[in-house]
């Protein structure tokens, strides 16, 4: 009796084997298969070369925008519905990793020598990041650069020992969170009462909007980026911080 | 040599190296160092996004791409084996 039915979980784990197997030989082929129609796609791209792109369009109207680097400049205003969604998309992120629960315990305090070099990388990063917002009017740099550089900041104050990653209380770091999905949506609709379209800035105003969004864009994608790395709720309270704090993994 | 070649064996390098790494990260078994890889892999290309004059996207694969993206999926790692740790002793005990 024993022997058979052994026999019969063998067949099964083959069975199960067999069919992963299976599963993973489809998998490839049709990634294969993706490979080469992207491969084809991007060979018509580069081979259709002599119809006009919308690179000289957006430089041509470069001095209109507000901003000196076209990137920026795509990425804020001719595009700018485009990134208002995206930070919408990484607000989500967001939500969803809070729905899996508390945060995780964080990491034991640091030694002498990590906690001296955070407080020398710390304060470095969040300058780095104030040059990376501004220098992004005219030269490669931008809101998602500071802010991953701020965001970075926050990862490694959490990994130096402190839970919160040096982000506020719970209520405070929502305002935060939202900030850039808000003044981005507050700029478009207040330009639409003055009269023009929806995120379609006024060439005198622009800059000056530009710049209002993307240090909007920039907190709020920095305490994304640092809730993410939390990795769930923000403890309710202090004395839960407490409790919380003492966990001992490498 | 002249310079264009010498360019021509530098893309040459760059992009054999970084096929063999993204390779290695996907085939790799073990999670924590297919991360390890995925990151070494991030920042090869922000490397080549240099070299295309891309420098925008450079910045942004070497700081999202390769450091945050690397330090949240470490973290994952981490809690995945230690949710496959204290499983396997629920089976055992």
């Amino acid at each position: 009796m024993t022997q058979t039915s052994d026999r019969a979980r063998q067949r099964a784990q083959a069975r199960a084997q067999e069919r992963a197997r299976d599963l993973s030989l489809l998998l490839g082929v049709l990634l294969a298969l993706l490979g080469a129609v992207l491969l084809g796609l991007y060979y018509l791209a580069l081979d259709g070369g002599a119809a006009p792109r919308l690179a000289e369009l957006a430089l041509a109207r470069l001095p209109e925008s507000g901003v000196g680097n076209p990137v920026t400049a795509v990425l804020v205003n001719y595009r700018a519905f485009d990134t208002l969604v995206e930070l919408a998309v990484l607000l989500a992120a967001v939500l969803g990793i809070w729905s899996l629960g508390p945060a995780p315990p964080g990491f034991q305090r640091s030694g002498a020598v990590l906690a001296g070099m955070v407080s020398w990388v710390v304060p470095l990063l969040i300058v780095a990041s104030g040059y990376m917002l501004w220098v992004g009017g005219y030269a490669p740099g931008g809101a998602f650069q500071a802010g991953a550089l701020l965001g970075a900041a926050g990862v490694i104050v959490r990994l130096a020992g402190d839970p919160t990653a040096g982000l506020p209380a719970e209520a405070t770091q929502r305002w935060l969170l939202v900030l850039g999905v808000l003044v981005f949506a507050l700029v478009g609709l207040g330009l639409m009462l003055f009269g023009a379209g929806f995120l379609t800035y006024p060439p005198k105003l622009a800059k000056w909007l530009i710049l209002l969004i993307e240090s909007a864009a920039t907190i709020a994608i920095a305490a994304a980026l640092a809730a993410a790395y939390v990795g769930g709720r923000p403890a309710p309270s202090k004395a839960a911080i407490d409790d919380y704090g003492s966990d001992s993994s490498p | 040599m002249s310079q264009p070649a010498l360019l021509l064996a530098f893309d040459a390098v760059l992009l054999a190296t970084l096929l063999a790494l993204a390779l290695a990260a996907v085939l790799s078994p073990e999670p924590r160092r297919a991360v390890m890889l995925f990151i070494a892999f991030g920042l090869w290309l922000s490397l080549v996004w240099a070299r295309l004059h891309a420098p925008d996207v450079a910045l942004a694969e070497a700081a999202i791409g390769a450091g945050l993206g690397g330090a949240l999926m470490l973290a994952a790692a981490r809690r995945a084996a230690r949710a496959a740790r204290s499983n396997d002793d629920e089976a055992a005990g």
